[in-house]
């Protein structure tokens, strides 16, 4: 294991991809490889690091049944193809693509290796060999929403994004509605630092926000950095993908955690069995892929805990759901009619803010 | 409130946006003007930046640290010493690989320091003046890289146009064959002067991992060495220049963050792109007069010196 994963390693850094292997004899699946292609280092203690977790859980479930590989920060763009196609190429016979970056790369090559399955997280194209999946991290955020809500002293929360896409669109909504559920006073600044990971800019981009008067910061950006800028700034966080206690002790007051063990696992097994179909899945709270870890009580008052873990039971039961109406746009235009909830087809293009949000989004 | 009041914290992580790049850019500017080429500075920066993390959890010792931080980008430097001028490879090259080598390295060594908490370096504070308002935190209050970035600029330009060791590095730069016929070790001068750069890029990583963000995780440098390089080009490798395009860069840098939390209506794509139009733009224009760059550009840089005899 050591061994692969330093080789694994070795690849990703020389980006030559991992050692050919004649392709194996498909359709008897006794042994089947699984590939990773991640966006950033497995050490990000963040996105990439819970996919790495991920592919553990996929070693650990099916033992000999299956060899893993990965290669680690893959520039999205043109980069992305070339990867991909070595792994499909050196006989992989699953390969999960875990950018929103890495669709366009991940279909191209999929049209060319009909017999290799993709896996891509966050996107929204598919093909008789490529599925998507993705978890509903805005469940998470609209509880992130409530507890800030009513922490909040200033009214001012800073919110750090990657790249304006929908699916961090989405986030900043759902944890302003979550927020305006018991505050509807507090306000969202943004700052969007146009990359995924840069320890460095997402420092600057909190304390930034934290200078403009925001107490508590967000972020949806993979580096625990936000985080420890709150921490020795003496204002609060929310932990992005994993669990960043590590990194504030104090500050972070929860974090929204991905779990993609269960899944990846399934599927993995599906391709062993031959069962494997192209889909798209789209799990939260109530199938695991989203958790909330430990809420910090040491910061959080009682009933403030309590309120969030009602709101979490809400969710998980589907008695509660974040983009329920009447919403109400940063225009003033009502989007969503009172007791109407946005389908899964309108969150997943979503392209405006909902009132509250103090940025407009490029048109 | 005062209206002011978010001006003194800005200019402040504005400073400690800019010394990382100003310290590899330093390094990177003797080192080419020796005309040696190094692309390794996002290596040795990582290399630099693991080390004096791991030291300073270590050891608990600040200073230790940073001497570490040099220390590791110094030895990778070394390194591309012996590859570039001992073997004579092709320094273009070496420096590419250099970076992949430092990225992977600085991964490997750090994978038992991700998550561990370091108070990072304190600010030299002077009693009674550093608590003058305004001018106190902004001159008076920095920790001690940022003032070593700020003499290293006044130090760099004096040896290299005031002294006669400067003059000579400067020729080996300029004319590696005659500095050699006339008995200059073009090798040994061109070794301490990649190494000068090798300990510089080290110190800026080690900013990166001690002040600016006081942690470990991997690839934390995130392309700063490339910025680095480019400063050097762009300020016609002039010190004062590239002080004036590291704090410009990352004055913009801070500043388009602060227009995005505003809520000012600019796509923030643009706004990224700022600092490097805005960096490239006026250092394009102080130095438009292109024959005097080409007179300030080493005339054998990045060409491999074979001694003929």
């Amino acid at each position: 294991m050591k061994v692969s994963k330093f080789l694994a390693y070795f690849a990703a850094v020389v980006a030559v991809g991992a050692a050919a292997m004649p392709a194996g004899d498909a359709g008897a699946q006794d042994r089947i490889k699984v590939g990773f292609v991640y966006v950033g280092p497995v050490g990000d203690h963040g996105w990439t690091y819970r996919h790495d977790i991920g592919r553990q859980a996929i070693e650990e479930a099916l033992g000999d049944r299956v060899e893993t590989s990965f290669v680690e920060s893959v520039k999205e763009g043109p980069d992305a193809e070339r990867v991909i196609r070595q792994m499909a190429a050196s006989g992989h016979d699953l390969v999960f693509t875990t950018s929103f970056g890495f669709m366009n790369p991940t279909v191209k090559v999929a049209k060319t290796f009909p017999k290799v399955m993709f896996e891509h997280a966050t996107g929204y194209k598919r093909a008789s060999n490529v599925s998507t999946y993705m978890a509903r991290f805005y469940e998470g955020r609209y509880i992130a929403g409530v507890i800030a809500g009513k922490m909040t002293e200033s009214n001012t929360i800073g919110y750090i994004g990657s790249f304006p896409i929908p699916e961090v669109v989405r986030g900043i909504n759902s944890f302003v509605q979550g927020m305006h559920s018991v505050n509807p006073d507090g306000q969202v600044r943004v700052v969007w630092v146009n990359s995924w990971y840069d320890p460095g800019k997402e420092g600057d981009a909190a304390k930034a926000l934290i200078d403009q008067g925001a107490d508590i910061i967000l972020q949806h950006t993979d580096s625990p950095a936000p985080l420890q800028v709150a921490e020795a700034r003496g204002v609060f966080g929310v932990g992005q993908a994993s669990d960043m206690v590590k990194f504030a002790p104090r500050a972070q007051l929860t974090a929204i955690v991905d779990n993609w063990d269960g899944y990846y696992v399934a599927r993995a097994k599906a391709v062993l069995e031959g069962s494997w179909e192209s889909g798209d899945t789209w799990g939260g709270l109530d199938s695991g892929m989203v958790e909330m870890v430990a809420y910090n009580e040491e910061a959080i008052p009682a009933d403030v805990v309590e309120l969030a873990k009602k709101t979490e039971a809400a969710i998980r039961s589907g008695e509660l759901h974040p983009f329920t109406g009447p919403i109400v746009d940063q225009d003033g235009n009502e989007r969503v009619a009172a007791g109407e909830t946005l389908s899964d087809e309108e969150l997943l293009k979503m392209d405006w803010y909902v009132k509250g949000v103090l940025d407009k989004l490029p048109n | 409130m005062s209206d002011f009041a978010w001006l003194v914290p800005t200019i402040l992580t504005v400073v400690s946006a800019s010394t990382p790049l100003l310290l590899a850019a330093m390094g990177e500017l003797v080192v080419e003007k020796s005309g040696v080429l190094n692309l390794g500075v996002e290596g040795m920066m990582l290399v630099g930046a693991i080390a004096a993390f791991a030291t300073g959890v270590s050891t608990g010792s600040w200073l230790l640290a940073i001497l570490a931080g040099a220390l590791g980008g110094l030895v990778m430097a070394l390194l591309f010493g012996a590859l570039t001028l001992s073997l004579l490879a092709n320094q273009v090259a070496t420096g590419l690989a250099l970076t992949i080598f430092g990225v992977g390295l600085s991964a490997l060594i750090g994978a038992g320091f991700v998550g561990v908490p370091f108070p990072g370096l304190p600010k030299l504070a002077i009693p009674g003046i550093s608590d003058m308002p305004v001018l106190g935190p902004l001159l008076f209050a920095h920790d001690a890289l940022v003032y070593f970035s700020l003499a290293a600029v006044a130090g760099v330009s004096w040896f290299l146009f005031r002294t006669k060791a400067g003059l000579v590095l400067r020729a080996v730069g300029e004319n590696q064959e005659a500095g050699h016929s006339i008995g200059y070790p073009v090798i040994g001068i061109r070794y301490l002067a990649v190494m000068f750069g090798g300990a510089m890029g080290g110190l800026g990583g080690a900013y990166l991992s001690l002040a600016h963000t006081p942690m470990w995780v991997e690839n934390m440098t995130a392309g700063r060495g490339w910025i680095a390089l480019a400063l050097v080009v762009f300020a016609a490798w002039k010190p004062g220049r590239a002080l004036l395009g590291a704090y410009m860069f990352g004055g913009i840098t801070i500043l388009q963050l602060h227009a995005q939390g505003i809520g000012l209506e600019v796509p923030s794509q643009l706004l990224s792109m700022l600092p490097y139009l805005a960096t490239i733009l006026v250092l394009v224009l102080i130095s438009k007069d292109s024959a005097r760059v080409r007179l300030n550009a080493p005339a054998c840089l990045g060409k491999v010196f074979h001694p003929a005899a």
